[in-house]
Formats: structure tokens, C-alpha cells, sequence
């Protein structure tokens, strides 16, 4: 960005027509802005800096497992390699990946509105996040963190020699921005939807994000608590959960899963909204039983709340508390079994085509449907008991969060692209990208399914020689995937300058976001749209055509 | 935004309530009850919340939709108590079972 002086200004018919983009230039223009847009470009730009980040910590723990010694990293160095990288790859990158940038840029346009409810609000929580963000790499630059990203008690309040107070309260601050940016989309949801815009008219991803708003509103407050009693039990010895201070280390593990359970789907629901989008585009077809696709991710959101005790069934909590908790988990997988139901159901006779969206979509239903699946293994009370902290369990969230949530991420990126910037992206490389990734992510991440079966504990930096061979092809995979990230990367950026044009709705897709300009003007909408059909018309929009 | 306004008395009534409240936590503080002593405290605070919120929060006079935030909120928390009580509760039942 050159620095000029504001263009908006300027009289006189302007040359070309302005957009969000070139309506004003200068770095003031971005860190001062209230356009829900660039505020989504804004943490663009950060969560990409933190997906870095949080990759090379991988990449460093998967280097360590290569061999069976423990002989890259300590012992201490490994903790905290794989503590930094759940931190920061869960807190800064995923969970505002998808709701505070492409729910930022696209959910005013999706309604038909001209900017969030509480614009301010909404720059705030940009800069909330940047200053957990500060705090973070406080903690890093410090020396690290070991705790694990769970921060489990009494070992992060009484044992940690570690820099467990700064990275507590990154956590702690960018709760906040999300609470913020949670608020904001509900009542943007509420108020601020076009005429005609009825709630069964919404698009299915308004309805993901306006249910993980619900989630971040409801569960992240307590996140908030837990993190800010531990501090207190850590920095003053007030006794919450150390059991020499007359405190319970289990109720850390309850309250920090009543916000971690319902935070693995703040991860998950927003990608199946892209999916929803997605996959209705680009078969051509409206999507097949819109009110269960509605109402499961409401129902996901509801009984997402009930489960957490999943993750504490060798913690010595109650083996009944423990059978309540194992039988509701069950009932969780099946809002999300209806959502799989009806994507594949929408595909069938679709007029398919293969753009790079849809093979993130391909990616996404598979590999999600892997993970949920052996949630279920270990939702099962006996069979946790073998698998509880094993590789298994990394495989898991990774299968939903790597290979679900961040699909779902990068095919909804590739999706609005041309929304966004204004140009296309080659899709040559997309496609090869997409397919690099899918096979690196199952090259790294289905060993460890069989490794954990095998009984290969998570978070040790060294292992029995028996496991070289499966770790030895989970680290190949990693490259392989990293290479795969890093091409978007690449040709994102040179698209923003040297890609072609794209027109309004180069996917021919429904929905308002399509029927600005790309990219938008600052107030999205000329006029406020009416709307007066349901969403995915798809079939008649194919009638006209033909 | 029903626009009410609330008079000047109202607020300082309450906030004399809260004080006289405060000063029922410290002196109940004083007085063993056995466990009856974090009931006493609790109560007392449940209350306290409770005005805030109806007044100072204006909740009294705010719409339905206002409130429908307010029982969610409420009631996940009661999730949060209530699940977690199912474990704290049936702890030592197993070892009564197990003989
Ligand atoms: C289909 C519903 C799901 C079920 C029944 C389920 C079940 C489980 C269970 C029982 C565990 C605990 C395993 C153990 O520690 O022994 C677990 C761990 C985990 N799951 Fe899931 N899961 C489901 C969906 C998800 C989703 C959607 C995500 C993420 C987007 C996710 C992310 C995680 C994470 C991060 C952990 C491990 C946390 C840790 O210990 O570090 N799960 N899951
Ligand atoms: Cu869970």
C-alpha cells in the first residue's frame, strides 16, 4: 500500500469505481477503519502470521519424533514445543479463523446489511486480540510455556517454573475479542437483516456463525473464569484446584472443558457452514433439507454444552458422571451425522463440477467424517481407558480440527476470493494445492490413529524403537502437507496483483454477497436488497441459463 | 431500547440494599452456621446479582429478547453447576459399591 491522501475525498468523477479497497489508502485508513471488511482483512493478516508460527512448533515436535531418542530437543524444550503450538494454533489461529474473517467479510453481505451492528465493536476486537497476541509472544520470547495447552492443575499452579501467567492471560484477553465479535454477529443477525431476509431465508452459513456466536458468547466467559482462578491459585496460593490449598484439580479439568468441548465446535461449525455454501454451488442444486442443516447447527451448539465430562474419564471424576457423560456424547454425533446426511444427499445427481472450493468440500466431508467417528471410540467409557492419551486422541481433533476445520477454512477462503480481492486465483495450482494437502494431512495424520492404537502416549519426545516405522511416515507427511499450505500462500498473494479480474459472481452462485461488486463498495449495497426467494434457488437459476 | 428512565431514588435505593447486603455477608461471616454458612453467603449474593442486574442493568425494563439472553445465560450456568455436580455428588458411590 502506497501511502496517498484519502481519494474519498477528491471530487470529480472518479476513474474507476471505488471499493473497500481503494477508497482510501495509507496504513492509518486500515488500523483506524470500521468496515467490517478490512477489519476482516486485518485478522487475515494475523491469523496467517499465527498459522505460521504455530506451524513451525509442529514441525519442530515432528522433527523430535523422527527418531525413537530423544535426541533434537530436552525433554523441557518438547513440552514446551508442543504446548506453544496448541496455544497458538487453537486460541490465535483456529478458533477466530473462520468467524472473524470470513464471517466478518461475509456475513453483512449474506444479510444484505451495510456493515456489523457495533462497527466499533468490531475493531476492537481486532485489537483486543492483538494485545493477547502481545501477550503470547511475551510468553514465547520469555522462554515458553509447558503446561500442555489445557493448563491443567496443580502441575500449571504449583509445579510450572514456566511462563504460565503471561500465556494464560493471552488466553484469557483473546476470549474477549471473540465474546466481542460473538455479540456482534448475533445482533447483526437479529436486527439487521434485509427486507424479505427471513430467518429460513438466511444462508446456512449465517446460521453455523450465528450458533458459534451463541457458543463463544455462552461458554467463553468461563474460560475467562477458570483461566482467572488459576492465576489467582498460581500467583497469590489462593486454593481452587491445588488439593494442598484444599482445592479439586478435577473441577479445573470440569470448567475448562465446559468452555474446551463447546470450543472444538466454535472450531467446527463455521466450516460446515462454508461447506454448506459450497456445496449447494458448485452441484448446482439447492441444498437438501434446509431446516435439519438449520436446526443441527443449533442442536450441535445445545448439546455441545452437555458432554465435557468426555475428557475426564480417567481423571478420577465419577464413573457415573462418567457413564451420564459417555451416553450423551453419543447423542452429539447426531446433529453432525444429519449435516454429512444432507451434503451427500445434495450431491446426489448434482451437476458436479471439481473448482478447487469443492475438492476442499470432498476433503472436508471425508476427513470429518473420520473424526467424528472415532469420537465416538472414544466417547465409549471402556475403550477410553486404552486410548485416553495416545496418539488416537491427537489423530482425532486433528482429523476434525486439521482436516475438517481448516478444509472448510481454506475452501471457503478460495470461495470468496474473488469477493474479496477483486481477482481470480489460478486454479491450477488450487487444485494441485488441495490435493497436495489432503494427502499430506492423511500421510501425517493416519499413522497416528494406528500409533495411538498401539499404545504410543502423546506428549513424550521419546518412544519404544517399535514405533520408528509409523512415526517416520507421520513426520514425511509433514512436509508434505506444509508444501501444501504454502502454495496458497503464494499464489494468494501474487492473484491480488497480477490475477484476473473477477466478475461480480464468477461461481454463479446465489446469495447477496454476489450480487455486489468485486470486491464491494464500503457500504456494500447501492440500494438495501428486498429478497423474495429462499436460498440455493439453484435450479432456477440453471433453468434461466439453459 | 424502551427508552425508560429510571428515577434517581431507585438507583440509590438500591444501591443502599446492596450495601446493607454487604454488610449481611460480613457479619453472617462472623456467625457459625457449619455448611449452612455458604448458603447464607450465596443467597445473599444470587440476590445481589439479582438487583444489578434488574436495575442497574435496566433489565426490568429491557425487552423480551433481553431476557431470553438472560435465562440462557442462567441456565448454562446452571449446566456448568449442575453436570459437574452429577460427578462431585456420585464420587463416592463407587467405593461403596465396590464394598
Ligand atoms: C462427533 C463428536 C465428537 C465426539 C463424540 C468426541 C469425543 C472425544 C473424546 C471422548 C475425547 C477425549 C479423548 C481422551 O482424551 O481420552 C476427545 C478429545 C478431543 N476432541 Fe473430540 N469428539 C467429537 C468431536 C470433536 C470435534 C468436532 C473436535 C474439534 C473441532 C474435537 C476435538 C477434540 C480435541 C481437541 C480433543 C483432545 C483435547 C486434548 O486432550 O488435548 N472433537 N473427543
Ligand atoms: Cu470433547
Amino acid at each position: 500500500m502506497q501511502t496517498s491522501h484519502a481519494m474519498a475525498e477528491v471530487p470529480g468523477p472518479a476513474p474507476q469505481a471505488l471499493d473497500y479497497l481503494n477508497a482510501d489508502y495509507g496504513i492509518r485508513s486500515w488500523l483506524f477503519t470500521i468496515d467490517h471488511k478490512r477489519i476482516a482483512i486485518l485478522y487475515l493478516l494475523m491469523i496467517t502470521i499465527m498459522f505460521v508460527v504455530g506451524g513451525v512448533f509442529a514441525a519442530a515436535v515432528r522433527l523430535e519424533l523422527l527418531t525413537p531418542q530423544g535426541d533434537a530437543f530436552e525433554a523441557d524444550t518438547y513440552n514446551k514445543l508442543f504446548t506453544m503450538h496448541g496455544i497458538v494454533m487453537i486460541f490465535f489461529f483456529l478458533i477466530p479463523s473462520i468467524p472473524a474473517v470470513l464471517g466478518n467479510f461475509c456475513l453483512p453481505l449474506m444479510i444484505g446489511a451495510r456493515d456489523l451492528a457495533f462497527p466499533r465493536i468490531n475493531l476492537l476486537s481486532w485489537y483486543v486480540y492483538m494485545v493477547g497476541a502481545v501477550f503470547g509472544t511475551f510468553a514465547i520470547v520469555a522462554g515458553g510455556v509447558d503446561t500442555g495447552w489445557t493448563f491443567y492443575t496443580p502441575y500449571s499452579t504449583t509445579a510450572s517454573q514456566t511462563n504460565v501467567i503471561p500465556a494464560v492471560l493471552a488466553g484469557f484477553i483473546v476470549g474477549f475479542s471473540t465474546i466481542l465479535t460473538g455479540l456482534n454477529f448475533i445482533v447483526t443477525v437479529h436486527k439487521m437483516r434485509a427486507p424479505g431476509m427471513t430467518w429460513f431465508r438466511m444462508p446456512l452459513f449465517v446460521w453455523a456463525i450465528y450458533a458459534t456466536s451463541l457458543i463463544q458468547m455462552l461458554a467463553t466467559p468461563v474460560l475467562a473464569i477458570t483461566l482467572l482462578l488459576l492465576v489467582l491459585e498460581r500467583g497469590l496460593h489462593i486454593g481452587i484446584f491445588d488439593p494442598a490449598l484444599g482445592g479439586d484439580p478435577v473441577l479445573f479439568q470440569h470448567m475448562f472443558w465446559f468452555y474446551s468441548h463447546p470450543a472444538v465446535y466454535i472450531m467446527i461449525l463455521p466450516s460446515m457452514g462454508v461447506v454448506s455454501e459450497i456445496v449447494t454451488c458448485f452441484s448446482r442444486k439447492q441444498i437438501f433439507g434446509y431446516t435439519f442443516v438449520a436446526f443441527s447447527s443449533l442442536g450441535i451448539a445445545v448439546i455441545g454444552f452437555l458432554v465435557w465430562g468426555h475428557h475426564l474419564f480417567v481423571s478420577g471424576q465419577s464413573a457415573y458422571a462418567g457413564m451420564l457423560f459417555s451416553l450423551l456424547s453419543f447423542l452429539v454425533a447426531i446433529p453432525s451425522a444429519i449435516k454429512v446426511f444432507n451434503w451427500t444427499a445434495t450431491l446426489y445427481k448434482g451437476k458436479i463440477s471439481w473448482d478447487t472450493p469443492m475438492l476442499y468440500v470432498f476433503g472436508f466431508i471425508g476427513l470429518f467424517t473420520i473424526g467424528g467417528l472415532t469420537g465416538l471410540f472414544l466417547a465409549a467409557l471402556g475403550l477410553d481407558v486404552h486410548l485416553t492419551d495416545t496418539y488416537f486422541v491427537v489423530a482425532h481433533f486433528h482429523y476434525i480440527m486439521v482436516g475438517g476445520a481448516i478444509m472448510g477454512y481454506l475452501g471457503g477462503l478460495h470461495y470468496w476470493w474473488p469477493k474479496i480481492t477483486g481477482r481470480l486465483y489460478p486454479e491450477f495450482w488450487a487444485k494441485i494445492a488441495a490435493v497436495n494437502i489432503f494427502i499430506g494431512f492423511n500421510l501425517t495424520f493416519f499413522p497416528q490413529f494406528l500409533l495411538g492404537y498401539l499404545g504410543m502416549p502423546r506428549r513424550y519426545h521419546a518412544y519404544p524403537e517399535e514405533f520408528q516405522v509409523l512415526n517416520v511416515l507421520s513426520t514425511g507427511g509433514a512436509p508434505v502437507l506444509g508444501v501444501g499450505y504454502l502454495l496458497p500462500m503464494v499464489y494468494l498473494i501474487w492473484s491480488m496483483r497480477y490475477g484476473p479480474r473477477a466478475s461480480a459472481n464468477p461461481w454463479r452462485a446465489t446469495g447477496l454477497e454476489w450480487t455486489t461488486p468485486s470486491p464491494p463498495t464500503t457500504h456494500n449495497f447501492e440500494e438495501v436488497p428486498v429478497v423474495t426467494q429462499d436460498a440455493y434457488d439453484y435450479p432456477a437459476m440453471e433453468k434461466k441459463v439453459a | 431500547m424502551s427508552g425508560h428512565i429510571v428515577s434517581r431514588k431507585v438507583y440509590f435505593a438500591i444501591f443502599l440494599s446492596l450495601m446493607v447486603l454487604t454488610a449481611a455477608t460480613v457479619a453472617a461471616a462472623f456467625v457459625n452456621l457449619g455448611a449452612l454458612n455458604v448458603l447464607v453467603a450465596l443467597t445473599i449474593a444470587v440476590a445481589k446479582a439479582t438487583l444489578v442486574a434488574l436495575y442497574f442493568m435496566n433489565l426490568r425494563y429491557s425487552e423480551r429478547l433481553t431476557w431470553v439472553m438472560v435465562a440462557a445465560g442462567v441456565t448454562w450456568l446452571g449446566l456448568l453447576i449442575g453436570l459437574t455436580l452429577s460427578d462431585i455428588l456420585t464420587r463416592s458411590w463407587i467405593a461403596g459399591a465396590l464394598g
